[in-house]
């Protein structure tokens, strides 16, 4: 064998090796869907949706967790977006470059690495017991606010860095201000970048679980909440309630219900997605 | 302002009386980024609606000097400046001076053409929203009238409304300078206008800047020798921050002061 005959030999090795790394998360993640789509797909109809929980696996529904992550998740988006992204307008556009701005930008990278179980006790201790908001849905959304926010920050900070600087230049040159420019070009331009943070970030605020046991989601909560300061449930917290039962229609319920929370969370990912490709090709 | 407005009433054919004050004077100019001093002593005048070009090789200076005039170069960071630049005979580096203000007289056309990515109408009115602008009929008028000066506006009239990146690099940067020519300076600076364009969108661009030099005074660097000598009125040379020699263009390109001038116009270094 010549040593080209070798190289290309090795070549193609390395080409399978990378597409069987590949296919292993792949393949893992569709024996899962498999499995949850076999036991939970016959349980999904209307009903299961809109009903309430019950002790009988097939009277219950995940109507009151359902709403729960609703609630969650709109008063997170509500809290976390405004603070998150004019932090990080502010780090981008005025923060100086010295020590100061050097050390918060590696905290905010640290928060984003800290498990969300101390997020959880965080927000016990902050929200639910100095605040006095209780165990409410108002609470767990704070809590998980916080969680996000680093995330957002960082997205929001990347999707300004891209807009082209001679878009600053133009708009001073006209005479704009500093905040004109922000806010007639820079968030325009780097809206779909901010978006998919938000989005993303959210979608991974819809799964968290154990901040929000932390903070007290209760696993049976009899109504949906109807404000902010009500108790609530959310779905992942449902899941976990129904696996954890040893009848099979609670098994069967968790998959069921598993299914609506991959729903959702692959809908708000194909959002996206959609809004980058967009705003992608609008900055060119 | 009143001052500028009646200069731009007079008959544009009537010669500059030669004792007419200067638009824009530099004094003593020093410029530092941190230890280095990027420009050394300058002292310049310039007379209202003429074209002047500032020639010199790379890393001259000559880009630097321009964006004193608008104080671009106050973004960067150690930037730091000595020495007294006046126009109108105000001092633009006084405390006091607004920037804001400052940028409606002196409007700046870049290198690349960067218009936003929004409609071409859009560019052009964003100067005027800013001001604080909202009479729909008079944006109206002054876009149509900006395109109308930039030489855009029959090509654009019927895609007011289209994004200005369906423009062609030429039209994008007549498109730039209508969205300068809109917010209605006296002064307009071009750094290096035309060094991303073809040679037909250049000569465009060329016969624009002569028509527009009879209402506004122009400063254009340029890395074609060609072009200064033929659009400018005065050009200036610099080398290696300093001021080597400003005089009539013609008398640069055809009989200049100093050897490395000629050195540097013929082609033998640069």
């Amino acid at each position: 064998m010549t040593s080209i005959q070798k190289n290309r030999l090795k070549d193609q090795l390395f080409k399978f090796w990378g597409i069987a790394c590949t296919l292993i998360g792949l393949v893992m993640l569709v024996i899962f869907i498999g499995g949850i789509l076999v036991d939970g797909l016959s349980r999904i109809d209307w009903a299961f949706i809109t009903d309430l929980p019950s002790r009988k696996p097939e009277k219950s529904g995940i109507w009151t967790p359902l709403m729960g992550s609703v609630w969650v998740l709109v008063l997170t988006a509500i809290i976390s977006f405004p603070i998150s992204v004019a932090a990080g307008v502010y780090l981008e556009e005025y923060a100086k470059k010295n020590r100061l701005s050097a050390l918060l930008e590696i905290n905010i990278s640290n928060l984003a690495g800290v498990p969300s179980i101390i997020y959880g006790l965080l927000g016990l201790e902050v929200f639910v017991r100095i605040m006095n908001l209780g165990a409410s849905v108002l609470a767990g959304a704070l809590t998980l606010s916080l969680l996000i926010l680093p995330i957002i920050i960082v997205a929001t900070r990347e999707a300004i860095k891209a807009v082209p600087n001679s878009i600053r230049d133009a708009s001073y040159a006209l005479g704009a201000s500093k905040w004109q420019t922000i806010w007639n070009q820079i968030l325009p331009a780097s809206s779909g970048g901010i978006l998919t943070g938000v989005i993303l970030a959210l979608s991974r605020a819809v799964g968290e679980t154990a901040p929000l046991i932390v903070v007290g989601a209760l696993a049976y909560v009899p109504f949906a909440p109807q404000g902010p300061l009500d108790q609530f449930s959310v779905l992942p917290i449902q899941i976990f309630n129904w696996i954890s039962r040893p009848q099979q229609g609670f098994i069967d319920n968790a998959a069921a219900a598993i299914i609506i929370l991959l729903l959702i969370t692959f809908i708000m990912n194909g959002i996206a997605v959609y809004f980058r490709n967009k705003w992608q090709k609008k900055l060119q | 302002m009143s001052e500028i407005k009646t200069e731009k009433m007079e008959d544009p054919k009537i010669e500059t009386p030669i004792a007419e004050k200067y638009k824009l004077q530099t004094k003593n100019v020093n410029v530092f980024y941190g230890d280095f001093q990027a420009i050394k002593d300058v002292s310049m005048n310039i007379k209202p609606k003429t074209i002047t070009a500032f020639i010199g090789p790379s890393g001259c200076g000559k880009s630097t000097f321009l964006r004193l005039f608008n104080r671009m170069n106050d973004y960067i960071e150690d930037f730091k400046m000595e020495g007294k630049i006046k126009i109108d005979d105000k001092n633009i580096y006084k405390d006091k001076i607004q920037l804001e203000q400052l940028r409606k007289e002196v409007g700046m056309v870049f290198q690349k053409p960067n218009p936003f990515p929004k409609s071409i109408f859009e560019n052009v009115a964003y100067g005027l929203k800013i001001q604080g602008i909202k009479d729909k009929k008079l944006i109206a008028e002054r876009v149509e009238k900006a395109l109308i000066q930039a030489d855009l506006w029959n090509e654009a009239k019927d895609n007011l409304n289209k994004s200005a990146l369906t423009l062609s690099g030429g039209q994008q940067q007549r498109l730039c300078i209508a969205r300068t020519l809109a917010v209605e300076p006296s002064i307009i600076l071009m750094d290096e206008p035309t060094s991303a364009l073809d040679p037909i969108s250049t000569a465009k661009i060329e016969e624009l800047i002569h028509q527009l030099k009879k209402d506004y005074t122009i400063i254009i660097v340029t890395h074609n020798m060609q072009q200064a000598a033929r659009i400018s009125d005065y050009t200036a040379f610099f080398y290696m921050g300093e001021l080597i020699e400003f005089d009539k263009t013609k008398k640069i390109f055809t009989n200049p002061e100093k050897k490395r001038t000629e050195n540097y116009i013929t082609g033998r270094f640069g």
